[in-house]
C-alpha cells in the first residue's frame, strides 16, 4: 500500500499519511465489503483513491503516470555486450561471455548476500520502475492488478518492468562475478 | 531469425506471455539453438526468484503505532 501510495504523491511522509487514512476508511467500509473481489484488489482501489484524492488536494497538477511516456527510450544497458548490428559475421551476436548460473549453489543463488544486491539496485531505479518491479516481482500482483492501481497500459507497464527487470539482473550477475573471482 | 539483441529487448514480453504466436515461436527457436541466450534467460528467471525473496517495505513505528491506535479504537467502537 506504501509503494502504490509513493508512487502518486510525491513524498513518502504524504505517502505514509495516505496509508493510515486508507486504513481508517477501510476499518470503517469493511463491513459493506462483500467478497466480490479479493481483499488485496479491495485495498489497492482503497489506497488508489485516497492517494489520487491526495495528490490532486495537494494540487499536483502532473500525475506522475503522465511523465511516463512509452516513446522515451534510455540506453540499452548491455549494449556493449554484443557485436555491432554491421558485424558481418556476428552482427547483434553476443560478443561476451553469458555465464551460466546453473554452478551457483542454491543457498547461494537465493541466500542473504543476493537478495541485499537486488534490493540495492531495485532501490537505486527511477521511482516508476522501482514501483512497477516491486509490485509485479516482490509482492506478487499482477500486471492487470498494476495497471489499475497505477493508471498505467499494460504496455506502458511492462516497458517499466523489463527496464527495471534488465538492471536487477545486471546487478545480480555483477555480484555473482565478483563472487566468482573470490572463490 | 531473431538476433540474441532483439532477443534481450523480448525477454519481458516473453515471460509476460505477451508475444504473438509467431514471435513466441521465433523466439523458442533462437533459444533452442543459443546457448548464451538460454543462459540470459535462465538468469532473468532467477533474478524474479531472488526479487521473490524481498521482503515488503514496512511503514515507520510511528505511522504503525497511529494505526494500532485507530485499529483498538475501532475494535472498542463494535
Amino acid at each position: 500500500m506504501l509503494r502504490v501510495a509513493c508512487f502518486h504523491v510525491d513524498s513518502r511522509d504524504v505517502a505514509e499519511e495516505v496509508v493510515q487514512d486508507a486504513w481508517l476508511s477501510v476499518l470503517r467500509s469493511i463491513d459493506g465489503f462483500e467478497g466480490r473481489s479479493s481483499l488485496k484488489t479491495w485495498l489497492l482501489v482503497i489506497v488508489t483513491n485516497a492517494a489520487r484524492k491526495r495528490a490532486a488536494r495537494e494540487r499536483r497538477s502532473v500525475p506522475f503516470s503522465s511523465l511516463i511516456t512509452p516513446g522515451h527510450s534510455e540506453p540499452e544497458l548491455d549494449a556493449e555486450r554484443f557485436f555491432g548490428t554491421d558485424h558481418p559475421r556476428w552482427a547483434d551476436c553476443w560478443s561476451t561471455i553469458v555465464r551460466s548460473w546453473d554452478e551457483v549453489p542454491e543457498e547461494h543463488l537465493l541466500g542473504q548476500e543476493a537478495v541485499t544486491s537486488v534490493q540495492a539496485a531495485a532501490s537505486s531505479l527511477p521511482a516508476p520502475q522501482r514501483t512497477v518491479f516491486m509490485l509485479r516481482d516482490v509482492d506478487g500482483l499482477s500486471a492487470v492488478e498494476v495497471c489499475n492501481t497505477l493508471g498505467l497500459r499494460d504496455s506502458n507497464q511492462r516497458v517499466l518492468l523489463h527496464r527495471a527487470r534488465v538492471r536487477v539482473r545486471h546487478a545480480l550477475e555483477r555480484y555473482f562475478v565478483q563472487e566468482g573471482r573470490r572463490v | 531469425m531473431l538476433s540474441c539483441r532483439e532477443l534481450v529487448r523480448l525477454v519481458t514480453d516473453y515471460l509476460e506471455g505477451s508475444l504473438a504466436a509467431e514471435e513466441r515461436l521465433r523466439f523458442e527457436r533462437h533459444i533452442a539453438i543459443c546457448p548464451p541466450c538460454r543462459s540470459y534467460l535462465a538468469q532473468m528467471r532467477a533474478t524474479l526468484a531472488v526479487a521473490g525473496e524481498l521482503t515488503e517495505e514496512s511503514i515507520s513505528p510511528e505511522a504503525r503505532k497511529h494505526l494500532l491506535a485507530a485499529f483498538r479504537d475501532w475494535r472498542a467502537d463494535r
